[in-house]
């Protein structure tokens, strides 16, 4: 079952095509890997997906719900992370987490966030400031807030891009974890091409708006001639338009 | 965004934002009452002061300081409102909330019990200031005290919500456009003197103000006359008027700013 339908999705600033024509589901407990060069396009996907951006045309059903036709609904079963999207640097973590989990309606929000600050070893961090968090606690409490509601959608902007390996491969774990217990889908940019390979059971290259391929990031490579996730990434950035739009 | 149902537990979440702000900061509480307290002293020495030097038989406290007091309260509701709004922006906050299932009339709505909290807290400083030290009888305007009041409280909102929609239009930069509102507003709603004395000009804007009404009101109770219930109520339609206004107006900038992509970019001030 699809947790995300996107179905045209497009959006133009003036003359310019940001997102151009793009379609893809999310299954219930998948992880799915967004990739492209900077500027693809792939914030501004999210963005749409999340709500705070309206596509120029196409269509967004999360769990079912069309996103433009009962937004409440689609939102409440979404949640993300994004290291631009920090909580307030001046609540501390429990506040923040307290914050969020009644905006979205989080179920024994006690106890739920008990169980997150258990989870993202922030126990010790509970009543410190968000603001003077270092990166790796930041995205830790930017990942507890994202489950807070337990979402079937979860998004994650780049969730592991200041962090050092060891932590970022704990979080990887916990979100590997998270979409397998909950079956929750899981839609991930990143611009490491290990942690996507790892972590994702597939990918979607995108760029200038669209996506030019997708499938899995281990057979991906070699259906195209490259060795390596890497090597594809690079070969889609130095696409010329041209051979974009072929 | 724009669901009609409210949730009592979203709108309390917003309310809960403020309070452990106030909570956890001491520099926020002083702000609450310290520019009040400043202004009842003052204003408090000037009519002490007129009182001695005018003809015997005119008491300036509850026709000047009854107005400070009464029209500090609607700044105080005002700025209730648009503190609590920049609070998100200085914290760049709105892609949290608003990717979130929260509806505008949720957030405006928070905004409006956080302005209610923080504007009793200045009131009752006032009150207690003006009535204790300077021997205001806040309560001899009679029953007409609670009108005044929900007039000027809801043009306050109005004010408070129509300048955070400015904000939000036009970036953290356009902060400084909100502070000068009451200013710009006083000399039209006729605080400190009668409609009469202004030109005409100025006497057909303050119709369109509704603490106009008020404070003509009360310099009518001062005077020994009565108030006028249809002016007063002339006021408070115009100040409900206001208020679906100012929401009206911050609800179509949010979806321009949803449509142009400036919620998520909103530190960017502008997408040229």
């Amino acid at each position: 079952m699809n947790v995300l339908s996107v179905v045209g999705l497009c959006k133009q600033y003036g003359a310019t095509r940001a997102v151009d024509g793009v379609s893809f589901d999310v299954s219930a407990g998948e992880i799915v890997g967004l990739l492209g060069p900077n500027g693809a396009g792939k914030t501004t996907t999210i963005n749409m997906l999340l709500g705070v951006l309206e596509p120029t045309s196409g269509s967004i059903r999360i769990g079912g719900v069309d996103l433009a036709a009962d937004r409440g609904a689609a939102i409440s079963r979404t949640n993300f992370a994004a290291v631009y999207a920090p909580p307030p640097g001046n609540l501390t973590v429990r506040q923040n987490l307290r914050v969020f989990g009644m905006i979205y309606g989080a179920a024994d929000l006690r106890r739920e966030i008990d169980e997150l600050l258990v989870g993202f070893d922030l126990v010790a961090k509970a009543d410190v400031r968000c603001g003077v968090l270092s990166s790796g606690e930041l995205t830790r409490v930017c990942l507890a807030k994202a489950m807070l509601n337990q979402p079937r959608l979860l998004l994650l902007d780049e969730p592991t891009a200041s962090l050092d390996p060891a932590t970022a491969r704990d979080i990887r774990e916990k979100i590997r974890e998270f979409a397998k217990r909950t079956a929750a889908g899981v839609l991930w940019t990143s611009h490491n091409m290990y942690e996507v390979q790892d972590v994702c059971d597939r990918v979607m290259f995108m760029s200038r708006g669209k996506i030019l391929m997708q499938g899995n990031p281990k057979t991906l490579p070699a259906e195209h001639g490259k060795n390596s996730l890497e090597e594809l990434f690079i070969a889609v950035a130095h696409m010329s338009p041209e051979q974009k739009d072929v | 965004m724009f669901e009609k149902r409210m949730s009592p537990r979203r709108v309390a979440a917003i309310v809960l934002r403020q309070y452990y702000l106030m909570r956890g900061s001491p520099a926020r509480v002083p702000a609450l009452f310290i520019w009040v307290a400043i202004d009842i002293v003052l204003w408090g020495f000037i009519t002490r002061w007129l009182n001695s030097v005018a003809t015997a038989g005119f008491n300036f406290v509850p026709a000047l300081l009854g107005a400070v007091l009464l029209w500090d309260f609607f700044v105080r509701v005002m700025h209730g409102v648009t503190m609590a709004f920049f609070e998100d922006v200085w914290t760049r906050n709105f892609l949290n909330l608003f990717a979130s299932p929260l509806t505008i009339a949720e957030y405006l709505a928070g905004l409006v019990f956080t302005s209610a909290a923080t504007s009793m807290v200045g009131l009752a400083f006032m009150l207690a200031l003006a009535m204790g030290v300077f021997g205001l009888h806040f309560f001899a305007y009679g029953v007409a005290v609670l009108p005044f009041m929900l007039v000027l409280f809801l043009f306050g909102i109005a004010m408070g919500i129509a300048g955070s929609a400015i904000v939000l239009r036009l970036g953290p930069a356009a902060e400084w456009f909100i502070w000068p509102i009451p200013a710009i507003v006083s000399p039209f709603a006729g605080v400190f003197y009668p409609l009469s004395t202004l030109p005409a000009w100025m006497r057909w804007l303050a119709r369109l103000l509704p603490p106009s009404y008020v404070f003509e009101g009360l310099r009518a109770i001062v005077k020994g006359g009565t108030i006028r219930p249809a002016a007063l109520a002339w006021g408070a339609v115009l100040a409900v008027v206001y208020v679906l206004a100012a929401c009206w107006v911050f609800t179509r900038i949010y979806r321009h700013a949803v449509r142009s992509g400036l919620i998520a970019r909103y530190s960017a001030e502008s997408l040229s």
